[in-house]
Order: C-alpha cells, then structure tokens, then sequence
C-alpha cells in the first residue's frame, strides 16, 4: 500500500428542495424574518455601469418552466473586475458593487429576473480577453448538484466570437445555448434568456 | 510564452500548521463527482426531468470561478443563528432543543473563514413555513425556520434551533423524508459553492429515503449524518450535534503554461 494521502473529501451535495426559499428568500416562502435580505437586485443608485435586465425560465425535458428553481448570479463589474482579493486585475473596484444575486423564479410563470449592470470584458491570467459574462447557479427540487453555466451577450457578437471558453465547446450550435438576446422594454435593456435542461436545444452546463 | 515553471508549494504543508487556508489564486481541485449524486436519479422522481443528459463541460477554473461573493457582519443580523429566537412572537418553539455546530473546511483539512452558512428545516412536526407546504402538521406560530452564520477565522460556525420532525412526500406513495436541515455554503470562490443537507444519528428513516440514496458512495452518505455531540451540549438546556462541512481545495498557483488548445 502506498502512503495515504489523507485529503479530505468534499461533502456531498443534495436537492436544494421544494422549499429553498425559507432559507435563502424567505420573503418568497411567505414569511419575513430577518433585517437585511438579498435579492435579485445588484445594483445600487451609485453603481457603475450600463443598467440591465436578466430575465429567463429554466426549462424541463417537457419544455416545462421550473417554477421552483433558484438562481444565483456572480459577476464582474462595468470595468470587468470581481469584488474578490483573488482577482488582481488592472480594472477598478466598484464599492457599489458586489456582483452577486439570487433569484426564485415566480411561482406562477416560472419568470427569473435580475437588475444587474452589463459587466466589462474580463481579462484573465493568461492575458486572454474573455467577452463579458454572467456566471450562473442554478438549483432546485430535482436538480441533485447545483449547475452551472454562463450567460454571454448578443450585442458583443465580435468578443464573443473570440471568447476562449464559447469556443471551447466543439458545437457552434451549442454556444448559442449560452447567448442571452438584448432587446428594449420601455426604455430599459431587457437581456432574455432560456435555460434548457434537457433537449436538443439543452443548455451547455459546466463542470467548474 | 515561455514562462518559467510555476514555483509549487505543497498543498498539504502543515508545518506550522495554518488554521485555515491562505486565500489562494489557482484552481479548485477537481470535483470528484463519483461521491455527488449523479443529475440522474431515478428513484428520485423529479430528478428525471431536470436533469440534463450532454456532458458537462469541463472547464479549467479561471478568475470567474475561483472569485465568489464576500460576506461580512453587516449583512447578517444579531438574531440570526438563533432559531429559538429569531421568529419568536409570544414564546419559544416547540421541539427538542438543539444546537449544531462544527467547522466548514476545505479537501486540505484547513478552515474557511468568514464564510456565510445559511440552512432551513421544518419544524418539529415535520412542517415548513412555506406557502406551498401543505403537510397537516401544524405551523409553530414561534418558529421561522431559517437562519445564517458567518464562520470565524477557523471556519467554525454553530446555531440554535429545534430538532426538525421527518415528513411524508410525494415519490413512492408513502415516502418520508428523514429528519435533516438544508445548509447552503459559499467558501471563498463561486465553484465551491455546495448546497447538502444534514441528517441525524440514529434516523431509522434514512436508509431508505430516495433522495439520500442518490449519493452512491457510502461513506459520502454517512458524512451527512451529524453524530450527538454530548461534549457540547449544554446541560438541562440544549442537546448538541457536530456537522464539518467540506468544500472543494484550492491549488495556491495559478498555471499559466497553456500547450493546447485555445
């Protein structure tokens, strides 16, 4: 036998449930409890950055929409920086912003929606530029490990084109599972997006 | 780029041994997926339509997955680790009283500091407060069912709370859930982010829940199962059960060298 190791394993994951709202928005299972709660939104009024609209379904092998799903959202600001110490990079910090958001989709419609900023273009540790995205988490009753994947932008059809993780996925096809489409409502920028869980439209799902 | 060869540290260097993991700036480890259960689980009904069926992509962790939210006091209130406390209208809940405790640490054995745990559970009758809960056991007027912490510079949280009751739903006709509180974790980077739950010694329920048995490997199962902790009980006050919860390790170098590919 050859000398053990002895690192520890990971804990194993399970459903989030029927009922993640309690813990994580317990406004939406009915009830308020605590003083300060998070939300759906991201912004403040002295954020920086272009003011937009996520909003999507999650969608089951029946074309169905989740209406139990729970999504969380983490992003760079406008200048393409985390609010993390473990991203050194030249962009500016924003104490205005976090970059991170939950979201239960609507009980009745299954709509997820975020008021967020479009974050900037990322450069990473290789010097690569990354075209600017929003990583997402998706869990739920049913879903037994949470999933993720990435929301991109219409409108940066260029940068995108050159992204290094889009072209990591050998299906043009399916880098467009990851595209979420920029349209106008009422003046304000609405990026809509379907996550597919299983079809042949489904969604590109990573293991990070 | 030539870059010169990436200057290693041994992830497991323990001398002197650092409480918790200095914040590093490589990649996770790689998850181990053979200990999660699989998106696919059949004996868990709802799991055959949510889950997906291509492959997952693998992707080299970069600065969007080894950053995550950061979490301090101001976000969190005085009352919230205290579920004996924080919905309380006109006395304390119902139930046996408990406090859970233990330490978040990473796949070295180091703590993860300043971390936010927040879990929720039904009451002791086995009934959440939720709007879609619709189980005839009754609501407890004095019980939220919800609360939070931030781990300290060791990665150790605890809470207060009372013991959940097990309760039926719909899978097989008469399936029943285990008594268990779901905890949700952060750690330092947003692939780390875990959500499991905890179950309790002694639970004749849990060899046979269908969503348990998802996880294949069996000491995995039984990581989830929080032993009594007599030690930390407090006496004629409160029984006490140890929960460590796991996450992912970090590489502390980031590796630049790409050969292949893009």
């Amino acid at each position: 036998m050859p000398q053990p190791l002895n690192y520890l394993k990971e804990t194993a994951s399970q459903t989030a449930g029927p009922y993640v709202h309690i813990g994580l928005i317990p406004a939406m299972a009915g009830f308020d409890i605590f003083e300060k709660n998070f939300s759906n939104v991201l912004v403040t009024p002295n954020t920086q950055g272009e003011r937009i609209t996520l909003e999507g379904k999650v969608l089951d092998g029946t074309g169905t929409p989740l209406r139990d799903v729970l999504l969380e959202i983490w992003q760079a600001n406008a200048a393409g920086r985390y609010n993390h110490p473990a991203d050194r990079s030249a962009g500016a910090l924003d104490q205005d912003f976090r970059g991170w958001g939950r979201a239960g989709s609507d009980f009745e419609s299954g709509l997820v929606t975020f008021e967020t900023i479009k974050p900037g273009a990322i450069i990473d540790k290789a010097g690569r530029k990354c075209a600017p995205h929003v990583n997402v988490w998706i869990v739920a009753r049913g879903i037994n490990i949470g999933l993720n994947t990435r929301l991109y932008f219409s409108d940066e059809e260029a940068s995108n084109a050159a992204d290094p993780v889009l072209n990591l996925i050998e299906q043009p096809v399916r880098r467009a599972t990851l595209i979420a489409k920029r349209g106008e409502r009422a003046g304000k920028v609405v990026y809509s997006f379907t996550i597919n869980l299983q079809g042949p439209e489904e969604t590109v799902f990573f293991d990070v | 780029m030539n870059a010169q060869a990436p200057a290693l540290r041994d992830p497991r260097l323990n001398r002197p041994e650092p409480l918790t993991s200095p914040l590093g700036d490589g990649g996770f480890f790689q998850r181990d997926r053979s200990i999660h259960p699989p998106a696919y689980a059949p004996g868990y009904k709802t799991s055959v339509l949510r889950s997906p069926r291509q492959s997952l992509l693998s992707l080299e962790n970069s600065v969007s997955e080894i950053t995550g939210p950061v979490f301090g006091h101001n976000d969190l209130g005085p009352l919230d680790n205290d579920l004996i406390r924080n919905y309380a209208k006109d006395g304390d809940p119902v139930g046996e009283r408990i406090v859970v405790h233990g330490r978040v640490l990473d796949e070295t054995g180091r703590g993860v500091p300043n971390t936010l745990v927040e879990f929720w559970q039904a009451n002791a009758g086995g009934r959440y407060r939720h709007k879609k809960d619709t189980y005839l056991a009754p609501i407890d007027p004095n019980f939220g069912g919800c609360g939070r912490a931030l781990t300290d510079d060791t990665g150790y949280y605890y809470f207060r709370t009372v013991k959940p009751g097990p309760y039926p739903w719909r899978n097989y006709v008469n399936s029943w859930r285990p008594a268990h509180i779901h905890f949700s974790v952060f750690g330092s980077g947003f692939a780390q982010r875990l959500i499991t739950q905890m179950y309790f010694e002694g639970d004749p329920l849990i060899p046979i829940c269908p969503i348990l048995t998802t996880i294949p490997d069996k000491d995995a199962l039984d990581r989830l199962v929080a032993p009594l902790d007599l030690n930390a009980s407090t006496p004629f006050d409160s029984l006490a059960y140890r929960f460590d919860i796991v996450l992912r390790g970090q590489r502390s170098t980031y590796f630049e060298n790409r050969t292949a590919g893009n």
